[in-house]
């Protein structure tokens, strides 16, 4: 029935030059950042460079201070593996205990992460600014660490409770009577099984921690330690329009996660669409 | 997290009143007596920490909304006089309006932008795996990165104003986001760009699970593109429009990061949100009693459309 036909040749061309249009925005990032100073404000926007170089790369990488390009990344790996090691240990235990309890302040359990999922940021972010400083976790890759694993755990949670809702209880009933201990059914053979959940939680939870501005910007606020998005946030508002300087600073900001998302997109998008669904 | 939506078929036959009513949506689930895995007490530490992460500083920050503190030293109990300052105060109620007004915005023209491709890359094209990739490209980029590449792209010596005098229509140019009426508008364009693609994605994974012998079966019958879009895909695909929806308003009411780069609330407060005047109001100004009854504000119309939605989406009203 539904077979390729002319009209869908037409169809897949469109969709081409809409796509095209669509990602022109990176063609200008990436043509303005090869561009020389001198060329920077001689040529059309719109032109491709005359003689590419990656001084400004080379730039970027290069300044110290506060806009320590080089020291962000290294910060932003810290704090983005950290986070989600604690989601997944944290997030895969209680979404399990929650599910597989019938109990009935499990459903309360479900729910109270639930409502946390939608409760907004701001409201909570001035006095757990407060608290974190009271405790010593400002400005330092451990409280971010420990903040965002709280933050996103009712995420981390649902996902983890929703895999487990439509899996079976067969494999964890012949492990009791082969005589594993809970925690041993729990490490050994749940853990293993539930893979793909781990995977949507790294990937939403890597996706948000690395890209996060407001939460770095506030608790890391004027310390040295600075992560990827305020590393160039500051960077960018000392350049003033040096936009072949600024592109580079974002190629080199999004080369992480853009390379990441080409290598594993299929499982990116099935995280995406799939994870969500409940 | 089945690979499969939740089959319509089964909200209609069972309509449920809003209600959630216990296991009514559990497709598997222990049975009430069966053995229970894992200890209870498993999950405290992940409790706790929501509890004090979520609910204890959100609760906190709803007490100081009523208050005068400043960051520093002793408060006061104002009362509502914090929430009679907003409503009073242009800037305050414009955040509110430009707030609701990107949100909306986004998500209405983000999800039919979405629909559209989705259905466009629906079945039988060749390259649909490869289009998908590259629309969803700008959904995993930062916020911020976002925001730098299209300030440029709307810059006075920008692409577009050069594109625009190419063509002969040079006095269309303008400082598109230093232009109070036109800013708005900018940013509007910068959300939807890097919202589709992800409202794409769940469209297409409702489009995959609608069956295709109702289809054909539809387009035996004589029904033309509209009516089996009308009547056959669009019930089917309910469930993804009410998660890209909620997802979409959520995120777009809460929207900080991109306005802070492209124009960092400006010109005069014209795209000023109630996120960043938050974060002006507690982090810049000092004034935190005023900053979390703005936050309360924000929380109370999050909280207000999330319910509606799920209201809405899951009643199943048949029009």
């Amino acid at each position: 029935m539904f077979r390729y036909t002319k009209l869908t040749l037409l169809r897949e061309i469109g969709l081409w030059a809409l796509a095209l249009i669509f990602l022109a925005p990176f063609y200008f990032l990436v043509t303005t950042a090869l561009k020389p100073d001198s060329e920077m404000y001689t040529t059309s926007p719109l032109a491709p460079p005359k003689s590419p170089d990656f001084s400004n790369f080379v730039a970027v990488l290069t300044a110290t201070g506060n806009s320590n390009v080089v020291m962000g990344l290294v910060n932003s790996a810290i704090i983005t593996a950290g986070s989600i090691v604690g989601l997944i240990a944290l997030g895969s235990i209680t979404g399990y205990v929650i599910s597989r309890n019938t109990r009935r302040w499990s459903k309360g359990a479900y729910y109270l992460f639930l409502i946390a999922i939608i409760l907004p940021g701001q409201l909570g972010a001035v006095p757990l600014y407060m608290g974190a400083r009271a405790m010593g976790l400002t400005g330092s890759a451990w409280g971010l660490i420990i903040l965002y694993t709280g933050m996103l755990l009712p995420l981390s949670i649902f996902l983890y409770a929703n895999f487990f809702r439509g899996l079976g209880t067969d494999y964890e009933e012949a492990a009791t009577i082969d005589g594993a201990s809970k925690s041993q059914i729990f490490s050994k053979v749940v853990f293993p099984m539930m893979a793909p959940a781990t995977g949507t939680v790294t990937i939403f939870a890597g996706l948000i921690v690395w890209n996060d501005f407001f939460t770095s910007l506030i608790f890391l606020g004027g310390s040295a330690n600075q992560t990827l998005p305020v590393a160039m946030y500051y960077y960018i508002g000392s350049l003033v329009s040096k936009w072949n300087s600024i592109f580079a600073i974002v190629i080199v900001s999004m080369i992480p996660i853009l390379a990441l998302f080409l290598f594993a997109q299929k499982r990116f998008i099935q995280g995406f669409s799939g994870g969500l669904k409940g | 997290m089945t690979a499969t939506m939740q089959p319509k078929s089964e909200a209609a036959e069972a309509p449920r009143r809003g209600k959630r009513t216990p296991g009514a949506d559990q497709k598997t689930r222990p049975r009430g007596r069966g053995p229970q895995f894992g200890h209870w007490w498993w999950a405290l530490p992940g409790i706790a920490l929501v509890i004090a992460i979520h609910y204890v500083a959100t609760g906190i920050g709803g007490f100081f909304a009523f208050t005068n503190w400043t960051g520093i030293g002793s408060f006061k109990i104002v009362g509502w006089q914090n929430f009679e300052a907003i409503f009073k105060d242009p800037t305050k109620l414009g955040a509110l309006l430009n707030t609701l007004f990107l949100a909306f915005g986004s998500v209405f023209l983000g999800s039919v932008g979405g629909l559209i491709i989705a259905l466009g890359l629906n079945r039988v094209l060749k390259t649909r795996y490869i289009l998908r990739t590259l629309f969803f490209m700008p959904v995993v980029l930062s916020p911020l990165a976002t925001a730098y590449i299209w300030k440029y792209i709307f810059d006075f010596d920008g692409p577009i104003n050069v594109f625009l005098t190419s063509i002969g229509a040079g006095d269309l140019a303008k400082p598109w986001l230093a232009d109070p009426q036109w800013a708005i508008w900018t940013v509007l364009v910068v959300l939807v760009w890097s919202s589709t693609g992800f409202a794409m994605v769940i469209f297409m994974a409702g489009l995959a699970g609608v069956p295709v012998e109702v289809e054909e079966a539809a387009a035996i019958d004589g029904a033309n593109l509209w009516q089996r879009f009308r009547n056959v895909t669009l019930p089917a695909i309910r469930p993804a429009i009410a998660i890209a929806t909620t997802l979409g308003i959520v995120q777009g009411l809460r929207v900080f990061d991109p306005i802070m780069a492209l124009t960092g609330g400006g010109p005069a407060g014209a795209t000023e949100t109630l996120a960043t005047q938050v974060y002006k109001q507690a982090f810049a100004l000092g004034n935190f009693g005023g900053g979390a009854a703005l936050a309360l504000v924000l929380a109370v119309i999050i909280l207000f459309f999330a319910v509606l939605q799920q209201r809405l989406t899951r009643s199943n009203p048949e029009d």
